[in-house]
């Protein structure tokens, strides 16, 4: 693990490039989610369809040449739609994941490392599993209202125990190691310890979990939309887009279908990157497919 | 073992006090304090501090936590603001649809995905195996919700096989209330089967490869045998396991699952007590919800030591 990790620390813009050369399942989906990123990034090159035209007369067109996704109740091109509320998704999934690892793996260092703080932290953690996150992130953005970091802080809420809790199991199985004591020994003070001599060691199963957590922070914002306290519906993203489908659904099951579409396959590459990278990464949780293979 | 189960409980109390502890802040997060709105948006200034004093929210926070708290060791949630019907009373007249539609989508969960990741992992790497692993991805990629609107979609509107939306109750009419559960229950289960397939597979793969099902081999068991018996039961404890952390999942999916079908349960009472602003519905059943993943993982600790002897506390 510890080796792994450092190997990972090293030279990781290469070392991912390595993996994703040698791992199929790496590649495709990687792949896949860049194909993604870009059509939303330059969604504006790819279709000229402007995704707030609102045309009462063309409402609820199915899928045809002139509306390749057919359009939604206001008469707007669910293409564009699709297309452009990709980049509020992927944006909110992206910094949802992100802000997880580091907050998590802050608390995660801390609480594995002095043991005093363990009790008290893991049961703060517990008590924040136990809460459901879907509830918690509505209750929250209903509260405050929606933005871009309401949601993002409602959607990390519910995914920093389980960071922590990865994190500390992992300072815990090194900060005995030799090379930690050996650290604390010369006097480096404890941040540093951690940061340079433990902290390598996480960075290969954090790279897995951040990627699963994109992948859920998506699916929670196409949660929120649907629950009716998602994006207000001037900017288009996966999960408003979902949300003003669903009124029209029956007579309009592409306003659902299309983005759902998107979405699902967003949400699977990423989640294939994930079991790719942890099969790569981390070998104590892929030995189970070694041991009969 | 009693005095596993004692001991259980104890550890659960500091859980739930955070649980508690952030359910008060996230109260307190509002803008503008909790008696505007609890007053209502016609309210006077004078109503607003009526409704403040009477709500114990010109006391300092501390205090207010604190008698908070002593309310919940007495069992009270609180009750509506909208109805004044208590909280406990509210979950009592919903939790029945809830408790159906979660039972159901266990069961569905047991009694296919376990199956389903133990063949995966009996033929690893054959297509049955590739086959239930490429089901779970999509499995965990599809949001809940337009999986089910999929199943309406189809076998609703299109086939006509299950009605649209709404609840049945079992004891009322038992075939009517299960042509309405079929859709709920499958849309409910298929997140937490993806997951239990993939769990079960890894599992039992890990037995698979241990020297007593080589063993159990050799004494020329049949394969069916081997893994219904042997292989199975040892690889019971991990399944478990996400069993009980899935059971979030479950939570989180009942929500959705009865928004799509329209279902009069606890998960829809919480979505519109949020819409509606309840606040203090809110608190007592996000409380009520992690009452139960905690009760539920308590008891899994409990079967951990009736499945597997070896484990002791």
């Amino acid at each position: 693990m510890s080796e792994i990790g450092q190997a990972a620390g090293r030279g990781r813009r290469v070392f991912l490039l390595d993996l994703a050369l040698e791992n199929r399942a790496i590649l495709i989906s990687g792949a896949v989610l860049l194909t993604i990123v870009c059509i939303s990034a330059f969604a504006g090159l790819l279709t000229t369809a402007d995704p707030f035209q609102i045309r009462p007369r063309l409402r609820l067109r199915p899928p045809g040449p002139d509306f390749w996704f057919g359009t939604d109740a206001l008469g707007r091109d669910v293409f564009a739609l699709v297309l452009h509320g990709g980049k509020l998704s992927l944006l909110v999934g992206f910094l949802a994941a992100v802000c997880g690892a580091v907050i998590g793996t802050a608390l995660g260092l801390v609480t594995g490392y002095f043991r005093w703080l363990d009790t008290v932290m893991m049961r703060v953690m517990d008590g924040i599993m136990a809460i459901p996150g879907i509830l918690f992130a509505v209750a929250l953005v209903s509260l405050v209202g929606p933005s871009l970091w309401s949601i993002v802080a409602a959607i990390t809420f519910s995914e920093i125990p389980r960071v922590t809790r990865l994190v500390r199991s992992v300072v815990l199985s090194v900060r005995d190691e030799p090379y930690v004591r050996a650290a604390e020994g010369i006097g480096l003070p404890s941040a540093l310890v951690l940061v340079r001599h433990i902290l390598p060691s996480c960075i290969a199963p954090l790279i897995v979990q951040t990627t699963y957590m994109f992948a859920a922070a998506i699916l929670a914002e196409a949660v929120l939309g649907f629950l009716g306290v998602g994006f207000p519906p001037d900017i288009p993203s996966w999960g408003n887009v979902l949300a003003e489908g669903r009124a029209v659904f029956q007579r309009a099951p592409w306003t659902i279908i299309a983005p759902g579409l998107f979405l699902a396959l967003t949400v699977m590459a990423v989640n294939i990157l994930g079991d790719g990278l942890r099969d790569r990464l981390d070998p104590r949780l892929s030995r189970a497919t070694k041991v009969s293979a | 073992m009693l005095r596993l189960i004692a001991l259980r409980i104890v550890s659960a109390v500091p859980v739930m006090l955070v649980v508690a502890t952030i359910v008060f802040l996230l109260l307190r997060l509002s803008p503008g304090d909790p008696a505007t709105i609890l007053a209502g948006d016609m309210a006077g200034p004078d109503a607003v501090a009526r409704m403040r004093v009477e709500l114990g929210l010109d006391r300092p926070l501390l205090i207010q936590y604190f008698a908070w708290l002593g309310e919940l060791a007495q069992g009270h949630l609180g009750q509506s603001i909208l109805s004044k019907v208590p909280v406990l009373a509210l979950i009592r007249d919903r939790i029945e649809p809830t408790l159906v539609l979660a039972g159901a989508a266990i069961l569905i969960t047991v009694l296919v995905a376990v199956p389903l990741g133990a063949i995966a992992a009996w033929r690893h790497n054959s297509w049955v195996d590739r086959a239930v692993m490429t089901l779970s991805v999509i499995g965990f990629s599809v949001p809940a919700f337009v999986i089910g609107y999929l199943l309406i979609l189809f076998l609703s509107i299109r086939a006509d096989l299950f009605p649209v939306q709404g609840y049945v109750s079992p004891f009322v009419d038992p075939i009517a209330a299960l042509r309405h559960l079929v859709l709920p229950s499958l849309t409910l289960a298929l997140v937490f089967m993806a997951l239990i397939a993939r769990v079960t597979r890894s599992s039992v793969l890990e037995v698979l490869g241990q020297d007593f099902v080589r063993t159990a081999r050799a004494k020329g068991n049949r394969e069916g045998r081997i893994l219904w018996r042997h292989a199975l039961p040892n690889a019971a404890v991990p399944i478990i396991t996400v069993i009980g952390l899935g059971i979030a999942m479950l939570i989180s999916g009942v929500v959705v699952t009865e928004s799509v079908f329209n279902l009069p349960g606890v998960g829809r009472l919480t979505i519109d007590a949020i819409l509606a602003r309840d606040y203090p519905v809110v608190q007592g059943l996000i409380l009520f919800f992690a009452l139960i993943y905690v009760g539920v993982n308590l008891l899994i600790d409990v079967a951990y030591v009736i499945v597997d002897p070896r484990i002791r506390y």
